[in-house]
This record gives C-alpha cells, sequence and structure tokens, in this order.
C-alpha cells in the first residue's frame, strides 16, 4: 500500500468535522476522547460524559483538579459555563431515550450489518466489564465507530460477522478508520471516503467484509 | 420529648451507629463511579461492625484497598452487582473473581441505573434496548414493541443504600457535589434504610428547596465526616 494511513490525530480530526455546531455528543473511553481536541474552539457542542456531566470542558490545569469532577474515564475535567451535573438516571436516560446527537465508540469489531463488538474479547481468563458500552451503542441518534481498520497482526475489524461477544445489534452507523470513511448502509458498507493515495481495490483487500462505492 | 428537641432528626452521631443495624447477608448499594461519591468512611465503619455475607450493588468493583475494595478485602462480600469491575486499580476483586471467591453479575450500567430507579419507583420490570442480542441478555425475556427489541429486566432492591453527599440538613434532604453525584440519588430511592455521609449539616431551610437533590423522605440516616479526615486518608 502507497497510501500513508491516518494517525490517531487525523482521525479524530476527520470525526470532528462531523460533528456540528449545537449537537450533543458523547465520546467514548480511548480513541474517541481524542475528538475533543479538534472541535474548534467558536464550535458550540455540548458534550456528555456518562458519570453526569453535559457540557464537559477540557481538563484542568495541573494542581486544579478536582477528585468530584471527572470523566467516564475517571480522568480530571472541567465544566463549561452552562453545564450541569445530573444522577446516573438521568444520564443514561439522555443515550437510551435518543437525547444524544451523536456518541463515538472505538471497536474491536463492527460487522457488514452495524453489529458491534467493543466490550470484551471473550477471552476465557478476562475478568468482563460493561460499564455503558451497550447502552451508548444503542442510544444516541447517530452511532459512530472510529478504530483502525485492521489490527496490529493484520487483520480486518471490518467483518461480516462479529467474532468477538456483541455490544449492540445493528446500532453503528458509520465508521471512522485510519483507511476510509464507511457507511453502513441499507444495501450495505458504503465506502464515504478514502484517505490519499488508497485504491478502493485495495480497501476491499484490506477488508473482510463486501464494500461499495457511494453513488455520485 | 422537650420543645427543644427535633421531632424528625436523622442526624446520628457517629460512623459506628449509623452503620450499627447492617446485617448478615444484607444487600447493599453502595454509591460512587470509581472513588467519585464512594461513601469511603461509611464503608470503613462498616468493615469494622463485622457484617458479612453482603451483596453489594456498585458501578464498580473497587479500587485501590479503600471503599468496596476495602470490604472486599475483608471477605465480606458474597455476590458484586455491577457493571465495571475491571479497572487499573481493582486487584483486589480481580484476585477474588480469579479464585472465584466472590459471585460477579455483571449489568450494562444503564440497565444498573434503570433497576435501581425501578425498584425506588415501584416497577415490577421493565422492557429496556440496551443489552439485546449480546451475552448479557442470554436467557432472558424479550419482546419486539413497536418494531424495536427490548429485554426484560428487574429491578433491584437494597436493605441498605450507602451514599456520599455533600450537604444535609436534619430532614434527611441532600445535595450533592459535582460528578460525586452519580449513583446516590437514585440508590436513595431503592433501599429500605438510606444512609448518608456528608460533609456539611445545615438547617432547615438553609438547602434552597429548588435544589434539594435527594428529598429527605428517602433518607433515613445522616452523618457528618468532617472533609479533613478524608483528606488525610485517616480515620479514628
Amino acid at each position: 500500500m502507497t497510501a500513508r494511513r491516518y494517525t490517531r490525530e487525523q482521525m479524530a480530526a476527520r470525526v470532528a468535522d462531523d460533528i456540528a455546531e449545537g449537537m450533543s455528543v458523547n465520546l467514548g473511553i480511548g480513541l474517541p476522547t481524542l475528538v475533543a481536541n479538534f472541535l474548534p474552539r467558536d464550535r458550540e457542542v455540548l458534550l456528555h460524559s456518562e458519570n453526569g456531566i453535559l457540557g464537559m470542558g477540557p481538563a484542568p490545569a495541573p494542581g486544579e483538579e478536582d477528585p468530584e469532577l471527572i470523566n467516564a474515564g475517571k480522568q480530571a475535567v472541567t465544566l463549561l459555563p452552562g453545564g450541569c451535573f445530573f444522577h446516573h438516571g438521568d444520564s443514561f436516560a439522555m443515550m437510551r431515550g435518543g437525547h444524544l446527537d451523536i456518541c463515538v465508540l472505538g471497536a474491536f469489531q463492527v460487522s457488514s450489518t452495524g453489529d458491534l463488538a467493543n466490550w470484551h474479547t471473550g477471552a476465557p481468563d478476562a475478568i468482563p466489564a460493561v460499564g455503558g458500552a451497550m447502552d451508548l451503542a444503542i442510544g444516541a441518534r447517530h452511532v459512530y465507530v472510529m478504530m483502525e481498520h485492521t489490527t496490529k497482526g493484520g487483520e480486518s475489524k471490518i467483518v461480516e460477522r462479529c467474532t468477538y461477544p456483541l455490544t449492540g445489534v445493528r446500532c453503528v452507523q458509520r465508521i471512522y478508520t485510519d483507511l476510509a470513511v464507511i457507511d453502513v448502509a441499507p444495501q450495505g458498507l458504503t465506502v464515504v471516503e478514502m484517505i490519499d493515495g488508497l485504491s478502493f481495490e485495495e480497501l476491499v483487500r484490506l477488508t473482510a467484509a463486501p464494500l461499495q462505492r457511494a453513488q455520485g | 420529648m422537650g420543645p427543644e428537641e427535633p421531632v424528625i432528626d436523622k442526624v446520628v452521631a457517629s460512623l459506628e451507629a449509623a452503620v450499627a443495624s447492617i446485617c448478615d447477608g444484607a444487600t447493599l448499594m453502595i454509591g460512587g463511579f470509581g472513588t467519585a461519591g464512594m461513601p469511603v468512611e461509611l464503608i470503613a465503619a462498616l468493615v469494622a461492625q463485622g457484617a458479612r455475607a453482603l451483596t453489594i450493588v456498585s458501578n464498580n468493583a473497587g479500587n485501590g484497598d479503600t471503599g468496596v475494595a476495602a470490604l472486599l478485602k475483608a471477605r465480606r462480600v458474597r455476590k458484586i452487582i455491577c457493571s465495571f469491575p475491571r479497572q487499573a486499580d481493582s486487584y483486589v476483586f480481580d484476585g477474588l473473581y480469579r479464585a472465584k471467591e466472590i459471585e460477579l453479575e455483571l449489568v450494562p450500567q444503564g440497565n444498573l441505573a434503570a433497576r435501581i430507579q425501578a425498584a425506588g419507583a415501584g416497577f415490577g420490570a421493565f422492557y429496556t434496548p440496551t443489552g439485546y442480542g449480546t451475552q448479557l441478555a442470554e436467557g432472558k425475556e424479550t419482546r419486539q414493541i413497536a418494531g424495536r427489541d427490548y429485554v426484560l429486566e428487574y429491578p433491584i432492591h437494597a436493605d441498605v443504600a450507602l451514599v456520599k453527599a455533600h450537604k444535609a440538613d436534619r430532614w434527611g434532604n441532600l445535595i450533592y457535589r459535582k460528578t460525586a453525584r452519580n449513583f446516590g440519588p437514585i440508590m436513595a430511592t431503592a433501599a429500605r434504610c438510606t444512609i448518608a455521609q456528608v460533609s456539611e449539616v445545615v438547617e432547615l431551610g438553609e438547602l434552597d428547596a429548588e435544589a434539594v437533590v435527594t428529598p429527605g423522605l428517602f433518607v433515613h440516616r445522616v452523618v457528618r465526616v468532617a472533609s479533613d479526615i478524608r483528606a488525610s486518608g485517616v480515620r479514628t
């Protein structure tokens, strides 16, 4: 492959491009958290944190951390003017009730039909932990996945059928990888964009599920 | 009772008095998301009190050696119902789980919250879309409603809830602080006896009635824990 894969930062910047003024957004733990760094300061976006924040701000200055003001990853954060706190019932009602515009999640695998696997490798010695992953997967109006296209071993993370335990069924609408932006459409996985220098044929070769080009 | 003595006074004098009646085999809800909102001092008093064979309902399974982890380390917990046991510093739980010395019921976080709320609100069960088609819904009743698939989930009731709030009055009205609120307000509704540790007890009328988060009806005991105790990490 001649194309240069997107860095994590480039992926985050690409996702940030699709988050419009006025949207309420939950950024999952890990890679999706980076997206916040690429939202322009003058774009008013309400960040939701599952532990009870809407209007979450960036990390505090060193020494200003408050152990009672943390995000879902249990890192110190701040509250923007206008932001508010609420209990877990309300926080998950925001998800389950479809009140959030966008949720961006990391993933182990996404299937052709938008099934998501991101909580458990299924390894027998693993201690399972699910947190809010299943609620986020079914909750937002738009569920986006952001992940490397392939594993470190080169295996496609986009698959016809997930082999890892599922987080949600038919829940993902769009996949952002370091190679492409792919919509989960009724007619199948549809490539919306590819990184510079990558051919459709190369993308197909690196993807373990059928792809089609977007029309027009 | 003389005229000077308040008729309703939920404030108890000590942590020991607050947890004295917790029985062996009790189901306990414990507030907190990680360490934010974890009623560490109440839990330490419970460890000293000695109740065992407990079932714990909490988002996590303890961090380091304090809070829920202290209860686990003292071998007082038979079963834990939580959403996210595995954390960077959950070594006490990890060891017990691998040794098969603790039972785990893993519940998606929103279902955990909803099951707690259902108990508090008196529902018999509810249908949730969360978890449908996953391992965590295996064996559960499902139903399609208006074209969407749902899983039947049941409430979680508790004998006791231990929560950490910021301020209380003697009627038990509570306000919380920042993200330490998390599970506190919903757990307070779901337990027969809710015990709140607070940083400050104020006079009736001092809490803004428009901003009370947990109405005192849901709270049975209040104990003040000086914030400097927490900061120093020392309990006497």
